[in-house]
C-alpha cells in the first residue's frame, strides 16, 4: 500500500480523530457508554490503522515492543496500585472517597484513574497481540534459513 | 493497619508482582521476585489460617462497600485451608522452578512465565479468599487464562495442542459457571454468598434456581476435571512445563473442589441435593471415575500421564465425599484435599526431576533410572505409598476418613470403591517401580546422574511432609472439623 496516495493522507487525517475519540469514550464513560476497555480498543486501532497502511517497520520506530510491554504492565500496576495508596490512606482497598478531601471528588477521581489504566493496558495487549501476529514468519520461510 | 488487611494482600502482592515480573531483564531477578512473594504469601496464609482455627471468620469489604452491595473478601476455616495449600505448594515449587525452567523454557519467555505464573496463584488464591459469586467467577478466568498460557510453554510442540484442548473445555465450563450465576442472580438480585444463602433458601424449588444450580455444577466439574469431563487433563499435565505439573496437579484441581463444596453447602445447602438426584449422579460419577480413571492408569506408557489419571481417580474420591453430603463425607474430602496436594506435588516433582535427567516421561526411556537416581526414586516411591494409603502416610488417613464416611452411612458398596481404588493404585505405581527399578537401564541412561539438589530438597521436604501429617493429624483433623461445622450440611 505504499503508494496508495489517497490512503495516505486519509490515513494521517485519521488518525488523530481515532485516537481523540478514543479519548472522548474513555472520559465519556461516567455518563454514557464507554469506559477505559472500549477507549483502550480504540486507541489500539489508531495504531493498527496505521500500521496497516505504513508498514510495521515505521510503527514500531513509534511505539517498540519492549515500550509496549512496560505499558501493559504499567496500567496494572497503576490499577493495583491506586487500590494500594487507598490502603496506605487508612482506607479499604480501592476506596477512592479518601483520595481527595471531598468523597464525591475522590471517588471520580479514583475511576478516572482506573479507567485510565485499564485503557493503557488493553490497548498496549491489544497492539502486542497484532505486532505478533503481524510479524510472524510464514512456516514457508523457515526453512531457508 | 497491616493486619486487618493481610487477607487483601494476600491477593493483591502477587497481582502486584506479576506485571513487574514482565519487564524485569534476565533469567534470574524474574525468579528471585517471584520466590519472594510466594513465600510472603506462604507466610500471610499461615497467619490467616491460624486466625481463624478458632473458628472465627474474616470479612473485608473492597472499596469500603459494605456486602451485599459491595465485594466481600470472606474467610472461614475452609477457605484459609485451600489458600495456605496453595500458597504453600506455589511456594515450595519455585525453588524447583528455577533449574527446570532454565531448561524447558526459552530465555526470552522467562519473565513472562513467571509473570503468568504469578498470575495463576493470584486467581487461585482470589478464588479461595472471595465471598463474592461474581467476583469468583473472575478470579476463575484469571486462574485459567493463566493455565492455559502456562501449559502452552511446554518444551514440545504437542503442549500447544493441550493448552487448546483445555482452553476449550475450559471456556465451556467457565460459560457454564456463568450462566448459572447469572440464572441465580436473575431469580435473587444478589451476588453476595451470605446474602445468596438466605434468599436462595426459600425458593430453592424453583426451576431457574435447578437450572441455575445444574449449570454451576457442570461447569465446575468441569474445572475439577470429574469423569467423564477429564478429558482435557492427562495432555494438560503431561506437555505442560515440569513446575507446572507440579503446581497444576496439586492446586487447580482441589481449588475447584473448594469451589464446589462452597457452592454446594454455603451458598445452596444440602437441601437441593435432596431435592435434585444430584447425590446419586455425584456418587456414580465418583465411583465410575474412582474404578476407571485407575484402571486407565495402570495400561500408561508414560509416568506423567499415568500421575494425571492417577489424579482423577483421586479426585473421583473428593466427589464420593460430597456426594456423601455428610458432615463425615465432606471432612474426608477436605482431608484429602489437603493431602493430595502433597503427595500428588512430591509425585509430580519426582517425575519432573527424571524428565529433568532423562530427557523425557516416557516408559522406555527411563528404563531403570531409579537405580541412577536413587533419592529421587525413594521420593518417589514413598509418595507413591501415600497415594496407595499405607498407615504412616498422608494418604492413609484420608482413605481411612473415607471408608469410615461410607460405612456411617451403612454404603457398603462406597467402601468398597475406596479400598478397590487402593489396590488399583497398588497396581500402577508397582508399574512405576518395575520400570524405574527392576528394569535394566539402557545404555544412554547409565549416564544419567541423581537429580540436582535444587530438585531434591523441594520433593523431599514434600515426602517429609507426607510421614508427618500422616502421623500427626491434629491440624488437618482441627481445621476440617472447624470447616464442616461453618457450613450448612443436613445429616
Amino acid at each position: 500500500m505504499k503508494h496508495d496516495l489517497i490512503l495516505r493522507v486519509i490515513a494521517k487525517y485519521l488518525f488523530p480523530v481515532i485516537a481523540l475519540f478514543a479519548f472522548y469514550v474513555l472520559f465519556h464513560g461516567e455518563y454514557g457508554p464507554g469506559g477505559g476497555f472500549q477507549a483502550g480498543v480504540i486507541l489500539s486501532v489508531a495504531f493498527i490503522f496505521y500500521a496497516l497502511v505504513f508498514g510495521m517497520e515505521t510503527t514500531e520506530k513509534v511505539l517498540p515492543l519492549k515500550v509496549l510491554r512496560v505499558l501493559a504492565s504499567s496500567g496494572v500496576l497503576t490499577y493495583a496500585g491506586t487500590g494500594v495508596a487507598t490502603l496506605l490512606m487508612g482506607g479499604n482497598f480501592l476506596d477512592y472517597g479518601l483520595l481527595l478531601s471531598s468523597k464525591a471528588a475522590g471517588q471520580q477521581l479514583g475511576i478516572l484513574i482506573i479507567e485510565l489504566s485499564v485503557g493503557i493496558t488493553v490497548s498496549a495487549v491489544m497492539l502486542i497481540i497484532f505486532y505478533t501476529f503481524a510479524n510472524r514468519r510464514r512456516p514457508w520461510e523457515d526453512h531457508h534459513d | 493497619m497491616i493486619e486487618q488487611n493481610l487477607s487483601l494482600l494476600l491477593v493483591v502482592i502477587p497481582l502486584l508482582a506479576a506485571p513487574v515480573a514482565a519487564i524485569l531483564p534476565g533469567l534470574r531477578p524474574p525468579w528471585l521476585l517471584a520466590l519472594a512473594v510466594t513465600w510472603l504469601c506462604f507466610v500471610i496464609a499461615g497467619w490467616q489460617l491460624f486466625t481463624v482455627m478458632d473458628g472465627s471468620i474474616i470479612s473485608y469489604e473492597l472499596g469500603g462497600w459494605a456486602p451485599p452491595w459491595g465485594i466481600e473478601y470472606r474467610i472461614d476455616a475452609m477457605n484459609a485451608l485451600v489458600a495456605l495449600i496453595v500458597a504453600g505448594i506455589a511456594a515450595i515449587t519455585m525453588p524447583y522452578a528455577l533449574l527446570t525452567v532454565e531448561k524447558e523454557i526459552p530465555r526470552h519467555q522467562v519473565p513472562l512465565f513467571y509473570s503468568a505464573f504469578l498470575l495463576c496463584i493470584v486467581g487461585l488464591l482470589g478464588i479461595t479468599q472471595t465471598g463474592d459469586i461474581f467476583n469468583l467467577f473472575v478470579f476463575l478466568e484469571i486462574s485459567s487464562l493463566s493455565t492455559y498460557v502456562l501449559i502452552a510453554m511446554g518444551e514440545q510442540r504437542r503442549a500447544l495442542t493441550s493448552a487448546y484442548q483445555y482452553l476449550i473445555m475450559g471456556s465451556i465450563g467457565a460459560t457454564f459457571v456463568l450462566i448459572g450465576i447469572g440464572l441465580v442472580y436473575a431469580e435473587t438480585g444478589t451476588l453476595n454468598m451470605q446474602d445468596l444463602h438466605l434468599r436462595l433458601q426459600p425458593i430453592l424449588d424453583h426451576r431457574t434456581i435447578h437450572t441455575g444450580f445444574a449449570f454451576i455444577s457442570v461447569g465446575i466439574a468441569l474445572k475439577l476435571a470429574l469423569f467423564p469431563l477429564h478429558l482435557w487433563l492427562p495432555n494438560a499435565y503431561k506437555y505442560a512445563p515440569s513446575a507446572i505439573s507440579v503446581f497444576l496437579s496439586a492446586t487447580s484441581t482441589k481449588v475447584a473442589v473448594y469451589v464446589m463444596l462452597r457452592l454446594l453447602f454455603s451458598v445452596f445447602s444440602s437441601d437441593i441435593l435432596m431435592i435434585e438426584p444430584t447425590e446419586d449422579i455425584l456418587l456414580l460419577l465418583g465411583i465410575f471415575g474412582v474404578i476407571l480413571a485407575s484402571v486407565t492408569a495402570i495400561y500408561q506408557r508414560d509416568i506423567k500421564r499415568l500421575l494425571a489419571y492417577s489424579s482423577i481417580a483421586q479426585v473421583s474420591y473428593m466427589v464420593l465425599g460430597i456426594g456423601m453430603a455428610s458432615n463425615m463425607g465432606v471432612t474426608a474430602t477436605l482431608i484429602h484435599v489437603f493431602n493430595h496436594a502433597l503427595m500428588k506435588a512430591a509425585l509430580f516433582m519426582a517425575a519432573g526431576a527424571v524428565v529433568y535427567r532423562a530427557g523425557s516421561s516416557r516408559f522406555e526411556k527411563i528404563d531403570g533410572m531409579g537405580r541412577q537416581m536413587p533419592w529421587t526414586f525413594a521420593a518417589m516411591f514413598i509418595a507413591g505409598l501415600s497415594v496407595i494409603g499405607i498407615p504412616g502416610t498422608a494418604g492413609f488417613i484420608s482413605k481411612w476418613y473415607f471408608v469410615l464416611a461410607a460405612l456411617e452411612q451403612h454404603s457398603w458398596l462406597i467402601a468398597l470403591v475406596v479400598l478397590s481404588g487402593s489396590l488399583l493404585s497398588v497396581v500402577y505405581i508397582w508399574r512405576i517401580v518395575e520400570v524405574m527399578y527392576l528394569r535394566p537401564a539402557t545404555d544412554t541412561g547409565l549416564s544419567v546422574k541423581e537429580a540436582p539438589y535444587a530438585l531434591l530438597v523441594p520433593m523431599w521436604s514434600l515426602v517429609l511432609a507426607n510421614i508427618y501429617f500422616g502421623i500427626n493429624t491434629e491440624l488437618t483433623l482441627n481445621i476440617a472439623d472447624i470447616s464442616v461445622k461453618l457450613l450448612d450440611i443436613t445429616d
